[in-house]
C-alpha cells in the first residue's frame, strides 16, 4: 500500500514566492474551505516578481514537459461554478522539457501586469488572481501549485463630487428634504448631511439609513441580483415636528464596504445605495433609495 | 384601571433596571480588562435600556438617574483611555459607530466630556457638535433627559471667561450660543409633550410636564452662572434669544413658567436694565398665562432690591421703573381682554407696592396706580369675585401698612374711588382696618378736610348703606365696628379750638346720618370729644376769638344741645340724660347759667317723659342729684326752682326705700361745703326728717304686708347722715335727735319683727365705732362728739 501511496505522490513540491514578500502588505482572505489567509496585496501596474522552487523527493526524479507559471484573473460565477472565467492570463515559460534531480528555482517576472479589478468575493461571484505554477507532464497528471493574491486599485479624489440633494414626500402626508453631503465616498469615509422636515402629518417613531449593496452577476435571463443590508444606522428617535432638522453623520469604516463595480467584464456589478427609511407608529416604511459612489481612496502621504 | 398602570409601570421600570445592571455588568469587566470595544459594545447596549416609551417621567428619571451614575464611571475609563495613549478623537468617532441613536449619543456626550477636558480640540467647536447631534432625538421625555446630561456634563466645561476651556476671542458668546441653544431645543420638546397623546390624557400630561420643568429651567440657571454675561450681552443677546423662544412657543405652562424662571434666575440689576426688553414679552403671552402672578413677582423682586440699598434707587428712576410697569400693566390688560377682575387688580396692587417701596416719596404714583385700577373696575359694578374683592383690600391696605399714617392715604384722591368698588361687607372691613391703622399709630387726623375724606372713606361704618342688608349683621360684630368708630372720634384732635370745632361739625354732620342704631355708639364719644374743646376753652381767661367769632363755648353747647337731642330719635333716655347732665356740668364750669338750666331742663324733661322704669328712675336721680350739687352757676331762683323739682321727683319714686334715699340724698342739695350762701340747715333737717317718716312707713308697710318690719338699714344711713351734717356744723342737727335715732335703731334691732340683717348690723357696728374714733380723737371734734353718749349695749 506504501508503494501505491507513494506511486500516487507528485515526485516534487512546487513552493511559490514572492521577492517583496516579507516586506509587502498582507491582507485576509477568505478560502473556498472558509479558512482564511493572509495573502499578499498588489494594484494594478505593479510588477509581479518571485520564484518558484520545485523539490523532488528524497531519491525521485520528476521528468516534465516543462514548467510554466501562469497569472490569471477569473471571476467564478457560482451559477456555472467550476468554470472560471479568465479575463487575465500572463504565461512565463520557466523551463525546458526535461528531468529534475534536485531542488531548483526558477526566478520569474511579470512586470507592470494590467490588473484592472479588484479582488471580490461575493454572494453569487468571486473575482480572484492567482499565481499558477504548472510542470506539465506527459502520461502522468500535472504538477499544479497556485498562490493567490489580492489586487485592489485606488482611486484619487474625484475632481466632480456633488451632493446628493432631494425632495421627496406623500403629497399632504410627508415631504422631506435631505442632503448628503457627496454623491461618491471613499470607503474610510463619514457620510454627512441632513434631513429636513418641511411637512410631517403623520407621526414618525424612528428614521434609520441603511446602506445596502446590491450584486448583480449575470446578463439578460439569467441575471442574479443579490442585496443585502450592510447597516442600519438609526438617525431619529421620536416624531419630528415640521421645521425639524435632523443631522446625519454615518462612518463608513466600521461596515465591509467594497468599492463599486460597474459591469465588470460584463459579468457582475456591485452598486451601494443609501437608503432613508421613516418608520410610522404603525410601523409602515417609508423609504428613499439613492445609490452612492464607493471609491478606495488613494492614500497620498 | 389606573392601578394597573402603575402596577404595570413598575415591572418595566424594574425590568429595565435589570437590563441595565446587567450590561453595566459586563461592561464593568471589560473596562477591568482595558477592553475597549467591549466596554463600548456593552455600554450602548446598557443605555438601550433608556429607550423604553413605557416610563412615566418620574420612572424614567430613576431609570436615567442609574445609567447616569454608569456613565460617570465611563468616562473616567475613557480617560484612562485616553492616558494609555487612545487618541480621543479616535474614541469620539468610534462612539459613533453605535447603531442606535439614544446610546451613541449618550456615549457621544460622555466622550465629548473628556475630549473637552484634553483641550485638543475648542470646547467650543466639541459643545456645538454636541448640541447639534442631539437633534437626533425628538421624543420629548427621551430627548430632555438625553439634553439634561448633556447640559450636566458641560457646566463646568463651557468656554466662560475665566474658565480653563476659555478659547480665543469672542468665546463667550459661543458659550451662551450653547446654552440658548439647548435650552431652546430642550423648551420645544418640553412643549410639544403637550400635543401629543390623545385629548382625553391631557391632565396626567400636564402633571407629567410640570415634573419636568426644572430640566428645562435648569439651563436659564446654568445662563445666569455664566460670569462672562455681562449687563450689555444679556440685553442684547441673551435675554432677547430667551424671550423669542418663550414668546413663539405659545405654550402657556412653558410661558408661565420660564418667565417666572428669567424673574427668578437673572439679577434683579439687569431685570432693572432690561426692564422695558423683558415687559415688552408680557402682552404677547399666551390668554391664558398666570401674567399676574409672575408680573406681580417681579415687581416685588424689583422692590425689595430697591429696599436693600438706597444705592440702587437712582437707578430706578433713571430708567423710569415705575413708568415701564406701569404702561406695561396697561398693554397687558389690553392685551387680554378676557383677563378677570382679580388679574387686574392683583397687578395694581403689585406695582403699588413696587411703587410705595420704591417711590415712597411719590404719591403721585400711588394715586396713578388707583387711578388706573379705578378705570379697570369702572363699569363693572360692585366687585363680587372673592379674590378680588381680597386684592382690593390687599390693594387700599397697602399704602396704609408703608405709610402707618392714614392721612397719607387719605391725600390719594382716588382711593376713595376704589373703595366704592367694594361690596358693602368688605367695605365695612376696610373701614375697620382704616381704623385700626389709626388705632395702631396713634394717627393725630387734625384737620377738618382730613376728617371728611376720612369719613368719606369709612362711610360703610357710619351709615347704612344698603337698606336690605340691615338684618343680616351680627349683633356683636356691628358692636365692634361702631365701637371702634367711637373710638376714632375720640382720637380726633386739633389744638387749634376753631379747627377742632369745625373737626366736630364734620363729625356731626356724618354721625348724624348713620340711624338710630349707631348713634348711641357715636353721639357719646362725640360729646365728649366736644366737652373736652369745652373744657380747654374754658381753662382760658378770654375767648380767644373775640365776641363774635364762630368757636365759643356757647357755640359748642349750641351743637352740643342738638347732637344729645338727636338721641331722641332712638329713643335712648338713659344716655341722653346723662349727656345733657355732663353738658350742663360743663356749662356750669364756664358759668353759662341759661345754658346750664337749659340742659338740665332738658334732662328733667327726658325724666319725666320718657324714664318711666322704677329702677332707672333711681339712678336717674341720683345722677340728677349728684350732679345738681355740685352746680354753682345757679341764681338763687333757678337753683330754687331745680332742688324742688328734684325733691318732688325724690319723693314720688314708686318704692318706699328708694323714696328714703332720694329723699336723704336731696338734703346734699341744700348744703354745699364751699359755698356759705348754700347752707340751709333747716331745709337740710327737713329733708332727713322726711327721710326718717318715709323709712317708718316703709317698715310699717313691711310690717303689714308680710309681718316683719324689714331691715333698719334705712335708719341707719339716715343715722349716718344725721352725724355727717353734724359734723359739718349744721346748726340744726342736734345731739338728740342723733342719740334718739341711735336708740330707735337699737330698740328696732332688739325687737322680735325685726328682720336679721347682718349688714345693717355691722354698719351700725362700724357708725358706732367712727363715733367712738371722733370722740377720742381729740380737739374741736372730739368737743362736738362728747355730748353724743353711747349705749353700752
Amino acid at each position: 500500500m506504501n508503494f501505491l501511496i507513494g506511486a500516487f505522490k507528485p515526485p516534487c513540491t512546487i513552493s511559490i514566492s514572492f521577492a517583496d514578500g516579507r516586506t509587502r502588505k498582507q491582507v485576509p482572505l477568505k478560502k473556498d474551505n472558509g479558512q482564511t489567509v493572509m495573502v499578499p496585496l498588489f494594484e494594478s501596474q505593479e510588477s509581479i516578481i518571485g520564484e518558484v522552487v520545485i523539490e523532488p523527493l528524497q531519491g525521485k526524479k520528476a521528468e516534465h514537459i516543462g514548467v510554466k507559471i501562469e497569472l490569471l484573473g477569473q471571476i467564478e460565477l457560482y451559477f456555472d461554478r467550476g468554470n472560471f472565467y479568465d479575463f487575465t492570463s500572463l504565461v512565463r515559460e520557466l523551463d525546458v522539457p526535461g528531468e529534475l534531480y534536485e531542488t531548483k528555482t526558477y526566478p520569474f517576472e511579470f512586470s507592470t501586469v494590467e490588473m484592472p479589478y479588484e479582488s471580490y468575493n461575493g454572494v453569487n461571484v468571486r473575482l480572484r488572481y492567482i499565481l499558477k505554477a504548472t510542470i506539465s507532464r506527459n502520461i502522468v497528471g500535472n504538477i499544479v501549485e497556485s498562490q493567490d493574491f489580492v489586487v485592489r486599485n485606488y482611486t484619487p479624489l474625484p475632481a466632480i463630487n456633488n451632493s446628493i440633494k432631494m425632495e421627496v414626500g406623500i403629497e399632504d402626508c410627508l415631504h422631506i428634504e435631505f442632503e448628503y453631503n457627496k454623491s461618491k465616498y471613499h470607503l474610510k469615509d463619514v457620510i454627512i448631511g441632513k434631513i429636513y422636515f418641511l411637512l410631517v402629518r403623520i407621526k414618525i417613531k424612528n428614521m434609520e439609513l441603511e446602506i445596502r449593496r446590491r450584486e448583480s452577476t449575470g446578463s439578460g435571463h439569467n441575471t442574479y441580483v443579490e442585496t443585502e443590508t450592510l447597516a442600519k444606522f438609526e438617525l431619529m428617535d421620536g416624531t419630528p415636528v415640521r421645521g425639524e432638522s435632523i443631522p446625519i453623520r454615518l462612518f463608513l469604516s466600521p461596515y465591509e464596504l467594497t468599492p463599486t463595480y460597474r459591469n465588470i467584464n460584463n459579468k457582475f456589478s456591485v452598486k451601494y445605495y443609501l437608503n432613508l427609511v421613516l418608520v410610522d407608529e404603525e410601523d409602515r416604511r417609508y423609504f428613499k433609495q439613492q445609490e452612492m459612489t464607493v471609491y478606495r481612496l488613494l492614500e497620498t502621504p | 384601571m389606573m392601578t394597573g398602570v402603575a402596577e404595570d409601570e413598575d415591572k418595566w421600570l424594574a425590568a429595565g433596571i435589570a437590563g441595565l445592571q446587567q450590561n453595566a455588568f459586563y461592561m464593568h469587566r471589560a473596562m477591568d480588562s482595558n477592553n475597549l470595544r467591549d466596554a463600548l459594545k456593552y455600554s450602548a447596549q446598557m443605555l438601550s435600556e433608556l429607550r423604553t416609551s413605557k416610563l412615566s417621567p418620574h420612572k424614567y428619571y430613576e431609570l436615567y438617574m442609574r445609567a447616569f451614575d454608569e456613565l460617570r464611571k465611563l468616562e473616567m475609563f475613557f480617560k484612562e483611555e485616553t492616558r494609555r495613549g487612545c487618541s480621543i478623537v479616535d474614541l469620539y468617532e468610534l462612539v459613533q459607530h453605535a447603531g442606535n441613536i439614544l446610546p451613541r449619543l449618550y456615549l457621544l456626550c460622555t466622550v465629548g466630556s473628556v475630549y473637552i477636558k484634553s483641550k485638543e480640540a475648542p470646547a467650543k467647536d466639541i459643545l456645538k457638535d454636541l448640541v447639534e447631534m442631539c437633534r437626533g432625538i425628538q421624543h420629548p421625555l427621551r430627548g430632555l433627559f438625553l439634553r439634561s446630561y448633556l447640559s450636566q456634563l458641560s457646566r463646568d466645561k463651557l468656554p466662560d471667561i475665566g474658565s480653563e476651556y476659555e478659547g480665543d476671542a469672542d468665546t463667550i458668546t459661543d458659550a451662551v450660543e450653547f446654552v440658548i441653544q439647548n435650552f431652546t431645543e430642550m423648551n420645544k420638546l418640553w412643549v410639544r409633550m403637550q400635543h401629543q397623546g390623545p385629548a382625553r390624557e391631557k391632565e396626567r400630561r400636564e402633571k407629567e410636564r410640570s415634573e419636568l420643568r426644572d430640566l428645562v429651567g435648569k439651563n436659564l440657571h446654568v445662563l445666569s452662572q455664566i460670569e462672562g454675561i455681562d449687563l450689555d450681552m444679556y440685553k442684547d443677546t441673551v435675554l432677547p434669544r430667551i424671550l423669542e423662544q418663550v414668546v413663539n412657543c405659545k405654550d402657556e405652562i412653558a410661558q408661565y413658567y420660564l418667565m417666572d424662571c428669567i424673574i427668578q434666575v437673572f439679577p434683579d440689576e439687569y431685570h432693572l436694565q432690561t426692564l422695558e426688553v423683558l415687559l415688552s414679552a408680557f402682552p404677547q403671552l399666551q390668554a391664558s398665562v398666570d401674567i399676574k402672578t409672575v408680573l406681580s413677582q417681579l415687581m416685588e423682586r424689583l422692590a425689595s432690591y430697591a429696599a436693600l440699598s438706597s444705592e440702587v434707587l437712582p437707578e430706578f428712576l433713571q430708567v423710569e421703573a415705575f413708568s415701564k410697569l406701569n404702561s406695561a400693566i396697561g398693554k397687558v390688560i389690553e392685551a387680554q381682554p378676557d383677563m378677570p377682575v382679580v388679574g387686574a387688580v392683583t397687578l395694581c396692587s403689585s406695582l403699588l407696592k413696587f411703587s410705595l417701596h420704591v417711590h415712597p416719596d411719590r404719591l403721585d404714583y400711588a394715586d396713578q396706580v388707583l387711578g388706573s385700577c379705578v378705570k379697570q373696575l369702572s363699569g363693572k359694578g360692585k366687585i363680587e369675585d372673592s379674590k378680588a374683592t381680597k386684592q382690593i383690600v390687599a390693594l387700599l391696605s397697602a399704602p396704609l401698612e408703608k405709610y402707618n399714617n392714614v392721612v397719607t392715604a387719605l391725600k390719594l384722591s382716588n382711593y376713595p374711588c376704589v373703595m366704592e368698588y367694594l361690596d358693602n361687607e368688605t367695605n365695612k372691613v376696610m373701614a375697620t382696618v382704616i381704623i385700626q391703622n389709626i388705632m395702631k399709630n396713634n394717627t393725630h387726623i387734625s384737620t377738618a378736610d382730613k376728617v371728611e375724606a376720612l369719613f368719606e372713606l369709612i362711610k360703610g361704618l357710619i351709615k347704612d348703606l344698603d337698606e336690605t342688608l340691615h338684618d343680616e349683621v351680627d349683633e356683636d360684630d356691628f358692636k365692634e365696628e361702631q365701637c371702634s368708630v367711637a373710638r376714632l372720634i375720640q382720637m380726633l384732635h386739633n389744638e387749634d379750638p376753631e379747627e377742632m370745632f369745625k373737626i366736630i361739625c364734620v363729625v356731626k354732620k356724618h354721625i348724624l346720618t348713620g340711624g338710630p342704631k349707631r348713634l348711641s355708639f357715636t353721639v357719646p364719644p362725640l360729646v365728649f370729644n366736644s366737652l373736652k374743646l369745652v373744657r380747654r376753652l374754658q381753662g382760658q381767661e378770654e375767648n380767644p376769638f373775640g365776641d363774635d367769632e364762630s368757636t365759643s363755648t356757647k357755640k359748642i353747647f349750641q351743637l352740643l344741645n342738638q347732637i344729645v337731642e338727636a338721641l331722641s330719635s332712638i329713643p335712648a333716655p338713659d344716655l341722653a340724660l346723662r349727656l345733657y347732665l355732663q353738658c350742663a356740668e360743663a356749662a356750669n364750669d364756664c358759668d353759662l347759667e341759661p345754658v346750664a338750666y337749659e340742659f338740665f331742663t332738658q334732662a328733667y324733661i327726658i325724666y319725666e317723659e320718657e324714664i318711666s322704669d322704677s329702677r332707672a328712675q333711681v339712678t336717674a336721680m341720683h345722677l340728677i342729684i349728684g350732679t345738681l350739687q355740685r352746680m354753682h352757676v345757679f341764681g338763687v331762683e333757678n337753683r330754687d326752682t331745680l332742688t324742688h323739682k328734684a325733691t318732688g321727683y325724690s319723693a314720688k319714686l314708686l318704692k318706699k326705700p328708694d323714696q328714703c334715699r332720694a329723699v336723704y340724698a336731696c338734703s346734699h342739695l341744700f348744703w354745699v361745703d364751699d359755698q356759705d350762701n348754700l347752707k340751709d340747715g333747716e331745709r337740710v333737717l327737713l329733708c332727713l326728717k322726711r327721710a326718717l317718716r318715709i323709712a317708718n312707713a316703709a317698715q310699717q308697710m313691711s310690717n303689714a304686708t308680710r309681718g316683719s318690719t324689714g331691715s333698719v338699714m334705712l335708719f341707719v344711713e339716715i343715722l349716718n347722715k344725721y352725724i355727717y351734717f353734724f359734723e359739718k356744723g349744721n346748726p340744726q342737727i342736734s345731739v338728740a335727735s342723733i342719740q334718739s335715732l341711735m336708740e330707735l335703731i337699737t330698740t328696732e334691732m332688739q325687737s322680735d319683727t325685726t328682720t336679721q340683717d347682718p349688714a345693717a348690723d355691722a354698719f351700725f357696728a362700724s357708725t358706732l365705732r367712727y363715733i367712738q374714733f371722733q370722740k377720742q380723737k381729740g380737739g374741736a371734734i372730739s368737743e362736738k362728739y362728747g355730748t353724743i353718749k353711747l349705749s353700752d349695749s
